[in-house]
C-alpha cells in the first residue's frame, strides 16, 4: 500500500454515482441538455416545425431572418428553421445507425481478435489497419461513390469507414479482460467461448464503447455533413445539414444567413456530443482502472 | 508530555478523509513514543490507519480528501504539523525517511540507481554532483550490491535489490528516523530474510531509528524493541516486544496471536475473531473492537477506553482485561495523554 | 484433514513449457506425484517456481506440455471437449486474488449460479435459486447478500462467493490456489477454518497453493515443495517442519520469521536471486545458491527419490546433510 488515500469507495459503478458525478462537469452537462433538446427535436419535428421542410414558396425566396422564418427562407423559399429542425433527425438518424454499424462489426471482430489472438487477431487486425490507413473521408467517399447516392447508403459508407477505430478499441479491452482470474473462473466451470465473450468480457468493456460512440456519433454527423456538401449522400429536397451548407454556398455573399445557422446547427451538435463524451470518459474510465 | 529525550511523540492525532461516503476515521486520537536508536513495530491489519499515520508524519497526507482534524506530531521536539511545506521538504529525506512496499513503482524507471541516491544526496546537502555519486557509490555498499552495477536501471534488477536501491536511498542522508511501509511484504520469504538481515546489519552500522509497519508479528519478533498495535485507527496496545508477546493483553492482540497458525503445534482450528473490520465511515460507540471483543462488558460500547499502563511501559487500551497478568489487585494507572 | 483410500489423482512426468522471446521457460518441469481421497496436498514455493501453473495444468485450465493427469485412473489431458466438460464438474478451482476473480458485473446469485447455468444442472430456476441460499449458508454469507456486487464486499466475502461458485457443481476434487493470500491475518484464519470444516463435512480432496509456509501447515498432510519448476521434497506435513531434507527447504523453513520472542536463530541466508526458469542449465536447479553444491551437483539433475516411506527429496546428498533446525 503506497502513498495513496487508502479509502474503498462504496460504490463504484452504481449508475446513480456515475450521474452524480457527470452533473458535476457543467460542459458534460450542457453537451447532455443540448443532445437531449436534439432528440426532442428529430422526434416531434414534424409537430413543432412551423413549415414542411419543402414547403416552396419562390414569392418569398431569400427572407431574412423574421418573426414569421426565423432563420429566413432559401432560394426556393423554404423556411430554413424548419429544415434545420428536421435536418435533426437526419443527423441524429445518421449518427445512430452509423455509429450503430461500427459498433456491432467492429465489436464483433475486435472482440474475436482480441480473444483468440494469434493468426486471427493478426489477420483482423491487419484489415483493420489497410482500412485505417485510408483517411476515412475518402473512404466514405470511396463507399458511397460506388452504393450510389442516399441516405442510407451515406449511413453505411459512414459506418464501414467508423469500424476499424471500434474494433481496435474493443480488441485492446478484451485483450486485457482475457488475463482475469474471472475469465479464467468462467471457462473452469465448464463456460463456452462465446458465453465467456458475451456475457463475462463485453459487459466489462462497455465504458471505452459508450466514450467512444458518443464521440462517434459526432464524427459520423460530420462526415455525413462532409459527403452531402459535396454532393454524394442525401438528395434534395431532405434537409441534412451539410446539403443547406453547400446550398447556400453560391449565395454566400449576399445571404449569408443560409450558411450560418446550417453551420452553427452542425458546430453546436458536434461540441455538445464532444463534451458529453469527454465527461463520460472523465466519469467512467478511470473506475475502470484499479 | 513533552520531553526531549523522545525522538517521536505523536500527540491525539486525528486525521480523517473527507469522502462522498462519509467520513472516513483513519486515525483517531493516536498516541505514540518512540526514542532515540529504538525500533518500533507499527502493527495492524488494511485499514486499520497505520500507512495514514506514516504519511501523516511525513505530511504527505493526500489532500483533498485527508485532512489533519487535530493532535502533534513532535519530533525531537518541534510540531511537523505546524511546519511550512518548504521546511517539510527539507526533513523528508533529510531527516525522516520513509520506504513503501513495492520497490517496482517506488524507483525511477529510468534513471539509473546511483543516480536516484546521489539526487537523494543532493537535495539536502550542499555537494557537487561528483560528490553525490560517490556517496551513492558508498550507500551501494552499505546494502550490498556491486559497485559495477552502479549505472544500471532499476528493470534490471530483481524484487529484492531493487528493495535494498530503496533502502540505499532513504539512509542515504543518514536520517533520523527511517519509516518502513511493509517493505518486505512483495518479496519472496528467502529474499525478505536477506532484506531483513540487511536492515539488521545496518542497524548496527548507522544510527536511525525505525517505525517498522507491517502485519507480520514474526518480523516484530526479529526487528523490533517495541511493538504498538493499532485498531481501527487507535493503537490499542503498546509494549516492548517482550511484553507484547509474552503477554498479550489486549483481545484483539491475542486475536491476532491466535490467527496465525503455529508453526511448532498442530491446531484443528483456529481461535478467530468473528465479524470483520468496522466501517471507517461509521465506528463503533465506545470502544471500536468491542463487536468483534469476546470479553465485551456492557460499559465497552459506551464509554471509549483509555490507554491504561498495566506494567512498566506496558499499555493497553482495555480495561476489562487489563488486570490479565496482574499478580496483585492494583488497579492500572490510568496515563494522561 | 481426513485421507484414506484410494489414490485418486496420479500426475506423471507432467510437464509445461511456454516459448517466450528469450527461448523456452520450464514453468513445471516433469512433477510426479499421487494424491489420496480425502487428503490435503499443499504446494509450496516462492515466485516462479511453477506451483500455479501446475495447479492450472492439473485440471486443464491450461493445456500441458506433455505427461499425464489421471483423475480415477483415466488421463484428463486426452479427453475431448465435452468429456472434459463433464469432467470439470468434479475438478475445480478457487483463485487467489478475491478482488479480480469475480465478474463485478454479476450479483453473488448470478456468480454462484454460473456454473449451474452453464451445466444445466437445474430445470427451474427455483430449484437453482434454493440451491444457491443452501451454498451461501454453506460458506457462511449471509441472506441479506444474495444481491450484492462485488465492489460491496470485502476480501473475505468476496473469497466466500468464489468458494461457493467452487463448490456448486459438487466437486470431489479442488485446487486452490493461495486461496487467502490476499487477506488480512484474521479474516485469512475464519477462511482456512471453513476449508477446513468443508474438507470434513464432505470429503474434498484438496491441492493447496501457497507461499506461506505456516499457513500450508495448518491445511496440509502432505507437502511438496517446488523450485523453479521441479518438486524437490515431497513429504508429510510433520517430517517436513521437523526434519527438512533438501538444502532449499532448510533455507525456506529457516528464513521465516517466528512470531515468538526470544527465538533468533541460526538463517540460511541464501545468496543470490532466483534464477530464470528460460532455458535451465543441466543439473540440479538450486545448485547456482546451495551451500552444499558439489560437482555433480552441475552435471547431474536428481531425481525425486524416495527416502522413506512417505518422505521423497531431489537431492543427490539428501540426509547426509546435516540438516538446519526448523525452529
Amino acid at each position: 500500500m503506497s502513498a495513496q488515500a487508502p479509502v474503498k469507495m462504496k460504490s463504484e459503478a452504481g449508475l446513480l454515482d456515475i450521474w452524480n458525478r457527470l452533473r458535476k462537469n457543467h460542459l458534460a452537462l450542457f453537451g447532455l441538455v443540448i443532445v437531449v433538446l436534439l432528440v426532442f427535436f428529430a422526434i416531434t419535428a414534424d409537430f413543432i416545425a412551423p413549415y414542411r421542410y419543402d414547403q416552396q414558396n419562390l414569392m418569398k425566396a431569400f427572407e431574412s431572418p423574421s418573426k414569421e422564418h426565423f432563420f429566413g427562407t432559401d432560394e426556393f423559399g423554404r423556411d430554413i428553421f424548419s429544415r434545420i429542425i428536421h435536418g435533426s433527425r437526419i443527423s441524429l438518424q445518421v449518427g445512430m445507425i452509423a455509429v450503430g454499424i461500427a459498433v456491432v462489426f467492429g465489436g464483433l471482430l475486435g472482440s474475436v481478435a482480441g480473444y483468440y489472438g494469434g493468426r486471427i487477431d493478426n489477420l483482423i487486425m491487419r484489415a483493420m489497419d489497410i482500412l485505417l490507413s485510408i483517411p476515412s473521408i475518402l473512404l466514405a467517399i470511396a463507399i458511397a461513390a460506388s452504393l450510389g447516392p442516399g441516405l442510407y447508403n451515406m449511413m453505411v459508407a459512414v459506418g464501414i469507414s467508423s469500424t476499424p477505430q471500434y474494433a481496435r478499441i474493443i480488441r485492446g479491452s478484451v485483450l486485457s479482460l482475457r488475463g482475469q482470474e474471472f475469465v479464467e473462473a468462467a471457462k473452469a466451470v465448464g463456460s463456452s467461448d462465446t458465453r465467456i465473450i458475451l456475457k463475462h468480457i463485453i459487459p466489462n468493456c462497455l465504458a471505452p464503447i459508450i466514450v467512444q460512440s458518443t464521440l462517434g456519433v459526432a464524427s459520423a454527423i460530420l462526415t455525413a455533413a462532409g459527403l452531402s456538401f459535396i454532393g454524394l449522400g442525401i438528395q434534395p429536397p431532405t434537409p441534412e445539414w451539410g446539403a443547406m451548407l453547400s446550398g447556400g454556398r453560391e449565395y454566400i455573399r449576399d445571404y449569408a444567413y443560409m450558411t450560418i445557422f446550417p453551420g452553427l446547427a452542425i458546430m453546436i451538435t458536434i461540441l455538445a456530443l464532444n463534451f458529453l463524451g469527454d465527461g463520460l470518459r472523465d466519469v467512467l474510465d478511470p473506475k475502470l482502472k484499479r | 508530555m513533552e520531553n526531549k529525550k523522545l525522538l517521536l511523540d505523536i500527540q491525539d492525532l486525528t486525521i480523517h478523509y473527507i469522502t462522498e461516503s462519509g467520513n472516513v476515521h483513519a486515525v483517531e486520537n493516536l498516541n505514540l513514543t518512540l526514542e532515540h536508536g529504538e525500533n518500533l513495530g507499527f502493527v495492524g491489519e488494511t485499514g486499520a490507519g497505520k500507512t495514514t499515520t506514516a504519511l501523516g508524519i511525513m505530511g504527505l497526507v493526500p489532500n483533498p480528501p485527508g485532512k489533519v482534524m487535530g493532535g502533534k506530531i513532535l519530533f525531537e521536539g518541534e510540531d511537523l504539523l505546524k511546519k511550512s511545506e518548504r521546511q517539510m521538504r527539507d526533513i523528508r529525506g533529510g531527516k525522516i525517511a520513509m520506504i513503501f512496499q513495492d520497490p517496482m513503482t517506488s524507483l525511477n524507471p529510468v534513471m539509473t540507481v546511483d543516480k536516484q541516491i546521489a539526487e537523494m544526496v543532493l537535495l539536502h546537502n550542499d555537494v557537487t554532483e561528483q560528490q553525490a555519486l560517490e556517496r551513492a557509490q558508498e550507500m551501494l555498499e552499505l546494502v550490498g550490491i556491486k559497485r559495477e552495477r552502479a549505472k544500471d536501471f532499476p528493470h534490471q534488477f530483481s524484487g529484492g535489490m531493487k528493495q535494498r536501491v530503496v533502502i540505499a536511498i532513504a539512509l542515504a542522508c543518514n536520517p533520523t528516523l527511517l519509516i518502513a511501509d511493509e517493505p518486505t511484504t512483495a518479496l519472496d520469504v528467502t529474499i525478505q530474510a536477506q532484506v531483513l538481515e540487511l536492515m539488521h546489519d545496518l542497524r548496527r552500522k548507522i544510527n536511525t531509528s525505525l517505525v517498522m509497519i507491517t502485519h507480520d508479528l514474526g518480523i516484530v519478533a526479529e526487528m523490533c524493541d517495541k511493538v504498538a498495535i493499532m485498531y481501527a485507527g487507535k493503537v490499542v496496545e503498546y509494549a516492548p516486544t517482550e511484553a507484547l508477546f509474552n503477554r498479550p493483553t489486549h483481545p484483539y492482540t491475542e486475536g491476532l496471536f491466535n490467527s496465525i497458525p503455529d508453526l511448532e503445534k498442530d491446531e484443528e482450528e483456529l481461535k478467530v475473531i468473528t465479524g470483520l473490520m468496522p466501517d471507517p465511515t461509521n465506528l463503533p460507540s465506545g470502544c471500536a473492537f468491542h463487536p468483534r471483543c469476546p470479553y465485551a462488558a456492557d460499559s465497552c460500547s459506551s464509554e471509549v477506553p483509555a490507554m491504561l499502563e498495566i506494567a512498566p511501559g506496558h499499555f493497553a487500551a482495555c480495561p476489562v482485561r487489563a488486570g490479565r497478568w496482574a499478580k496483585t489487585e492494583a488497579a492500572p494507572a490510568e496515563v494522561k495523554s | 484433514m481426513n485421507p484414506n483410500g484410494q489414490p485418486i489423482v496420479e500426475v506423471n512426468n507432467l510437464k509445461k513449457y511456454f516459448q517466450t522471446k528469450k527461448g523456452m521457460l520450464h514453468a513445471v518441469d516433469d512433477v510426479s506425484f499421487t494424491i489420496r481421497k480425502g487428503e490435503t496436498l499443499g504446494l509450496v514455493g516462492e515466485s516462479g517456481c511453477g506451483k500455479s501453473t501446475l495447479g492450472r495444468v492439473m485440471i486443464r485450465l491450461l493445456d500441458a506440455t506433455s505427461g499425464e493427469v489421471k483423475f480415477w485412473g483415466e488421463d484428463i489431458l486426452k479427453y475431448s471437449s465435452g468429456r472434459m466438460k463433464a469432467m470439470r464438474k468434479k475438478v475445480q478451482i478457487v483463485f487467489q486474488d478475491p478482488y479480480s476473480c469475480l465478474n463485478p458485473r454479476l450479483s453473488v446469485s448470478e456468480l454462484i449460479a454460473e456454473p449451474l447455468v452453464v451445466n444445466k444442472v437445474f430445470s427451474s430456476s427455483a430449484e437453482r435459486v434454493k440451491k444457491i441460499r443452501e451454498l451461501m449458508d454453506t460458506v457462511g454469507l449471509a441472506q441479506r447478500l444474495v444481491n450484492s456486487y462485488p465492489h460491496e464486499l470485502d476480501g473475505g466475502r468476496r473469497q466466500r462467493v468464489g468458494i461457493a461458485r467452487s463448490l456448486a457443481l459438487s466437486p470431489e476434487f479442488i485446487v486452490l490456489d493461495e486461496p487467502v493470500s490476499a487477506l488480512d491475518v484474521c479474516i485469512q484464519a475464519q477462511i482456512l477454518n471453513l476449508l477446513n470444516s468443508l474438507q470434513r463435512q464432505f470429503g474434498y480432496t484438496y491441492v493447496f497453493i501457497s507461499h506461506n509456509l505456516s499457513v500450508v501447515k495448518h491445511v496440509s498432510d502432505r507437502i511438496a515443495v517446488m523450485y523453479l519448476g521441479k518438486v524437490v521434497e515431497l513429504s508429510d506435513y510433520r517430517s517436513l517442519f521437523v526434519e527438512p531434507l533438501h538444502p532449499y527447504t532448510q533455507a525456506l523453513l529457516s528464513a521465516i520469521p517466528l512470531p515468538k520472542f526470544g527465538k533468533k536463530r541460526d538463517r540460511i541466508i541464501l545468496e543470490g536471486d532466483v534464477p530464470s526458469p528460460i532455458e535451465p542449465p543441466e543439473g540440479c536447479r538450486f545448485q547456482g545458491r546451495c551451500l552444499y553444491r558439489q560437482d555433480i551437483c552441475k552435471e547431474k539433475t536428481p531425481e525425486l527419490r524416495e527416502l522413506e516411506p512417505g518422505r521423497s527429496v531431489a537431492c543427490h546428498f539428501a540426509r547426509a546433510l546435516v540438516p538446519a533446525r526448523g525452529q
